[in-house]
């Protein structure tokens, strides 16, 4: 039972980082149509500027924290003005958009490589203090990032609940003609999605580097791919989908390798765990766990 | 090595080839059908692993492996499409990168199936160095034998290897040109187009799809088979997710839906790819050879974006036949 506790425990950590994660591309998809390959990277890319603070220049990791959140935020409104609203205007249909997210993610993946070199790097933080709660035991690091996590969860899903912008930004998902139509500032509203993906991408880039503990530019992928899976887990475009379907995947990532599931899947099985939820949701339930049917 | 010489564009040229056919395989399904395949890479694998796991574990002929090899990658790709085709272009694309992470994983972690990471070296355990190639090796060699008595000194491993990968990726070519001119072609073009209306005049649309996904697996086996003899052992991480946005690279870069355009994709992302690795000259003297992989694949990155920001019909694509709109 410990056992279980620890690895839902561990579970919640993962989920919380997909989360975060997977709601910037979700609502990036129901808002614009892009499969942003290149999400991955822009974690990678708030990991490594949370790095040059952290370590290149002994800041506070709270300050590097906020620097990674502003400078992936900015970076993600800056390609919205340089690579997708170009795209945009020419017409550019799903398959120009994913190519190009592509070509995005090659690009930024490996200038990261090459300014913030290929050795695994770690944060300058204290990882050998561990704290039991309950039987469970989890290093700071996953205590910082799950309390942040949660943190982050609760304060987007409030502000798509309650603000005018979250209205805004679930309108235009739903159906951007129409929300359009309403009186919804279209460009505006795409602006702060993206600022919003972006700075969620850049601290779930930090902390999934802080769980990591050695981190390489490489981490993003590896990530993409399960958050992909929670986007779709939770219904594409849904942003409230995509933060449940974040956190039950990282459960189910963990609670797999529970040996009292038939010895359990072996740990370097997790990934796969979450390729196959992807897979399997989208055969039998494409519009997701919590979505509603609708013509897709 | 220098720029100029003969060897260093025969290796070049032998990397040209082989993608040239895994893209040929790509531009069937994406060129032509218009299917987001984003799974590419693993058919290679597929295709690879099973040759050099029947030969080294039971002792198959190699040209017996290499056809079974395709079969096996056909068969994938019936497995992979039987569920998968019916879904939206976008869903399919995430689907497939699914399908090929888990066949790499798999690769990596069932040691006694594949060697593990460390590749088909360790196919045959532990202080054992397996070899899957030496039915080919020969056959190379009675061909650069022949081959010396026409070019001399010119004619080296890598120059016989050149001839042969080139001739089986121009047949494979023309026979695929050959085949989008039937009605069969048109039938996929028309898919690509609009799925709706092929349906509606009759066509079985789920069944030429899935023609489609699995000739084009049959094609990256094929390439999957070249780059395992050239290499003479491989392992997991030469079939990672960018071996796909490369073969994508090179459908775009050349022109969709322009079988004769796939070579010249392949030429050119050739020299971008391993000419690179080559320049030793200023700018590029300026950076380790780590780093200048760096910089190849930014290079890579820019061009896809390029493309499909300023000349989405690639170099000799037609804009009217542009699936990417």
């Amino acid at each position: 039972m410990t056992e279980l506790l620890q690895l839902g425990a561990n579970g919640l950590v993962t989920g919380s980082i997909i989360a975060i994660g997977a709601v910037g591309v979700s609502l990036v998809y129901g808002i614009l149509r892009i499969v942003n390959f290149a999400h991955g990277d822009y974690l990678v890319f708030g990991a490594y500027v949370a790095l040059a603070v952290n370590v290149g220049w002994n800041g506070h990791i709270v300050l590097a924290a906020i620097a990674a959140i502003a400078a992936t935020a900015v970076l993600a409104v800056g390609l919205e003005f340089t690579l997708w609203r170009p795209l945009r205007r020419k017409g550019a249909g799903l398959f120009s958009l994913f190519i190009a997210a592509i070509g995005l993610a090659l690009v930024l993946r490996h200038v990261v490589f090459l300014v913030g070199e290929a050795r695994p790097r770690r944060y300058d933080v204290d990882v050998f203090q561990v704290h039991e709660l309950g039987g469970v035991r989890l290093s700071q690091s996953q205590l910082i990032a799950v309390a942040i996590a949660f943190a982050a969860i609760v304060l987007v899903g409030l502000m798509l609940a309650r603000t005018g912008l979250g209205k805004a930004m679930r309108a235009l998902s739903d159906n951007r003609s129409l929300a359009a139509v309403a009186g919804i500032d279209v460009d505006r509203t795409v602006g702060l999605t993206w600022m919003l993906a972006g700075g969620l991408a850049g601290i779930a880039g930090l902390l999934q580097a802080l769980i990591l503990n050695a981190f390489t530019p490489n981490f993003g992928f590896l990530l993409l791919l399960p958050i992909f899976a929670a986007v779709v887990l939770g219904g594409i475009g849904s942003a409230y989908g995509a933060l449940v379907g974040g956190v039950a995947l990282g459960l189910a990532m963990e609670v797999s390798t529970w040996d009292a599931l038939a010895g359990g899947a072996p740990a370097v099985y997790k990934p796969v765990v979450a390729f196959g939820v992807l897979i399997v949701v989208l055969l039998l339930r494409p519009q997701g766990v919590f979505g509603k049917a609708r013509v897709l | 090595m220098t720029i100029v010489s003969l060897q260093f564009w025969a290796f070049v040229g032998v990397v040209a080839g082989i993608y040239t056919i895994l893209a040929l395989g790509l531009q069937v399904q994406f060129g032509f059908t218009g299917l987001l395949n984003f799974g590419h890479a693993a058919f290679m694998a597929v295709g690879a692993y099973t040759m050099a796991i029947l030969v080294v574990k039971t002792g198959w002929p190699l040209w017996a492996a290499s056809l079974a090899a395709i079969a096996v990658a056909m068969a994938f790709g019936l497995l992979l499409g039987l569920p998968t085709l019916r879904l939206r272009a976008d869903y399919l694309a995430i689907t497939t990168i699914a399908f090929a992470e888990i066949v790499r994983y798999v690769a990596i972690n069932e040691q006694g199936l594949t060697g593990g990471p460390v590749g088909t070296i360790a196919l045959a355990g532990p202080g054992e160095a397996a070899s899957y190639n030496r039915e080919w090796l020969d056959f190379q060699g009675s061909v650069q034998d022949r081959l010396e008595s026409v070019l001399g000194d010119d004619a080296t491993r890598d120059v016989t290897m050149l001839i042969l990968v080139w001739i089986v990726a121009l047949v494979l070519l023309v026979l695929v040109e050959a085949a989008v001119r039937t009605p069969w072609g048109r039938v996929l073009k028309s898919i690509r187009e609009d799925e709706d209306a092929a349906a509606a005049l009759g066509k079985n649309v789920f069944a030429y799809k899935l023609q489609a996904l699995t000739i084009g697996a049959a094609l990256a086996a094929i390439a999957g088979l070249f780059f395992a003899f050239q290499f003479s052992f491989f392992s997991p991480g030469d079939f990672d997710p960018l071996v796909t946005f490369f073969a994508y690279t090179i459908v775009i870069l050349g022109g969709t839906a322009r079988n004769w355009a796939v070579p010249v994709g392949a030429v050119v992302f050739g020299v971008i790819f391993a000419g690179t690795r080559f320049f030793d000259f200023a700018p590029f003297s300026l950076l380790e050879s780590g780093e200048r992989a760096y910089v190849r694949l930014i290079v890579i990155g820019l061009v896809l974006i390029g493309l499909i920001l300023f000349r989405p019909q690639g170099l000799l694509g037609r804009r009217d036949e542009m699936v990417l709109e």
